[in-house]
């Protein structure tokens, strides 16, 4: 039987290639930073965060992937016997290295829960120069106490290190925003799964 | 199998591991600590779908998808092959992104500094869908070789970048495409990254059959994505 393909870094150029529109290459891209342009089923919200390398240095050249449930829970997939928001696909795509920050923003909406004992959460893929394998997180919401509570993937992750899951809301009067840094190394490295 | 089967895990004997010391870039960018498991749910056997409404119809062209007054320079290319699971059986109707520099090595982006020409006619950027039975094909410039500061003199054999999906969010993958014979691939750390025994995996086959005469050289290459294990989800 055929083995896996190995993984390989996705190195410093892929903006022309995957996210072209972003950093203004003239090639159309798959998707982008915004997930919801208007308001659907489910509260709009805003995610923001930098990807801070084992220095604290926010990394320019990542490219950060986000999967999501709409704000009924359902995924837009065959898998998903729900039907979905059909005008809701769930994916975005960014790169840091056009932000003054190195900021990704992610303007979306709040998505549902997808089933029994899980919380609301935001599927994140993260891609960069010396990173060999992609990594996999997830954005917990931080005004999901009770539902982060009971969730099982968070139960099955050290108390703590579960802080570095939660993403910190923050009403700032319009869209809300919340505040999710990626920490690849140190005290407070996020936690990556083994997906 | 169901669209619910789980996948059966990544294989570390054929990923490279997060933290390679030659590859001076991963010292400060590798996870150090243990990932943490994750039952399979919902949210890992799906990800995003992607249809024809997502291509144009030159995109799979590198030749003609960025022309501009004339065919960019270099050794055209045929590059094609099946995108198949641990299995076997191909992964139909799945998107796949190539990047590449132009055959001067030299990558149109803002960030690439070497002083190695631009092509005009060339972006370097190519996508397209897999077919029923998992077949993709690209016309595109065979790439140059290019220089990085990883240490002395240190170049990056030829190679294509390439971007797949699969079925779900599980089955995602970004690797690279080498060629064969390449000198430079001993010397590489990315490339000496992966374990020995996976190596040949990333490097595409010259082949006959695909070269086209008179017009371009063709080379086969696999990619083999996450397969289904035994087992459907619960629930």
């Amino acid at each position: 039987m055929p083995k896996q393909t190995p993984s390989q870094t996705v190195g410093p150029y892929f903006a022309y290639g995957l996210t072209p529109e972003q950093y203004g290459y003239a090639f159309s891209s798959i998707a982008g930073g915004v997930l919801a342009a208007e308001a659907g089923d489910g509260e709009r919200i805003r995610i923001e965060g930098r990807v801070l390398d084992g220095a604290g240095a926010a990394v320019s050249d990542a490219m950060v992937e986000v999967w999501q449930a709409d704000g009924q829970g359902r995924y837009a997939h065959p898998a998903d016997p729900r039907s979905s928001n059909a005008r809701f696909r769930g994916f975005g795509r960014v790169g840091t290295g056009t932000d003054p920050e190195h900021r990704f923003v992610f303007e979306t909406v709040k998505p549902g829960a997808s089933g029994e004992g899980q919380a609301p959460h935001v599927n994140l893929v993260l891609f960069l120069r010396g990173l060999l394998s992609h990594a996999y997180t997830r954005i917990y919401f931080s005004d999901e106490a009770e539902a982060n509570a009971a969730d099982a993937v968070l139960a099955a992750v050290p108390a703590e290190r579960r802080a570095t899951l939660i993403a910190a809301r923050a009403d700032t009067g319009g869209t809300p925003l919340y505040r999710f840094d990626i920490r690849l190394q140190g005290d407070r490295e996020t936690v990556f799964f083994d997906v | 199998m169901s669209d619910r089967t789980p996948f059966k895990p990544r294989d570390w004997d054929s990923h490279p591991p997060y933290l390679y010391p030659d590859y001076k870039s991963t010292a400060l960018r590798a996870p150090r600590k243990p990932l943490v498991p994750l039952a399979p749910s919902l949210s890992e056997l799906t990800g995003p779908v992607f249809g024809h409404d997502s291509l144009g119809p030159l995109d799979h062209d590198l030749t003609r998808n960025a022309a501009k007054e004339g065919e960019p320079l270099g050794e055209r290319i045929i590059v094609t092959g099946r995108v198949l699971d641990e299995d076997g059986r191909p992964v139909p109707q799945t998107l796949v992104e190539i990047w590449q520099a132009n055959a001067a090595g030299r990558y149109l982006h803002k960030v690439d500094q070497h002083p190695a020409p631009l092509d005009p006619n060339f972006l370097g950027a190519g996508r397209c869908l897999t077919d029923d039975a998992g077949r993709y094909r690209f016309v595109t410039i065979k790439p140059g070789a290019y220089p990085w500061g990883n240490h002395p003199n240190a170049w990056r054999p030829n190679h294509i970048h390439f971007s797949l999906f699969g079925p779900s969010l599980a089955t995602r993958l970004v690797t690279q495409m080498y060629f064969p014979g390449d000198p430079l691939l001993a010397l590489d750390p990315i490339f000496q990254g992966t374990p020995a025994a996976a190596r040949d995996r990333l490097i595409a086959a010259f082949s006959l059959e695909v070269t086209e005469p008179e017009w371009a050289l063709g080379y086969g290459f696999d990619i083999v994505l996450r397969g289904r294990a035994a087992t459907p989800m619960e629930g």
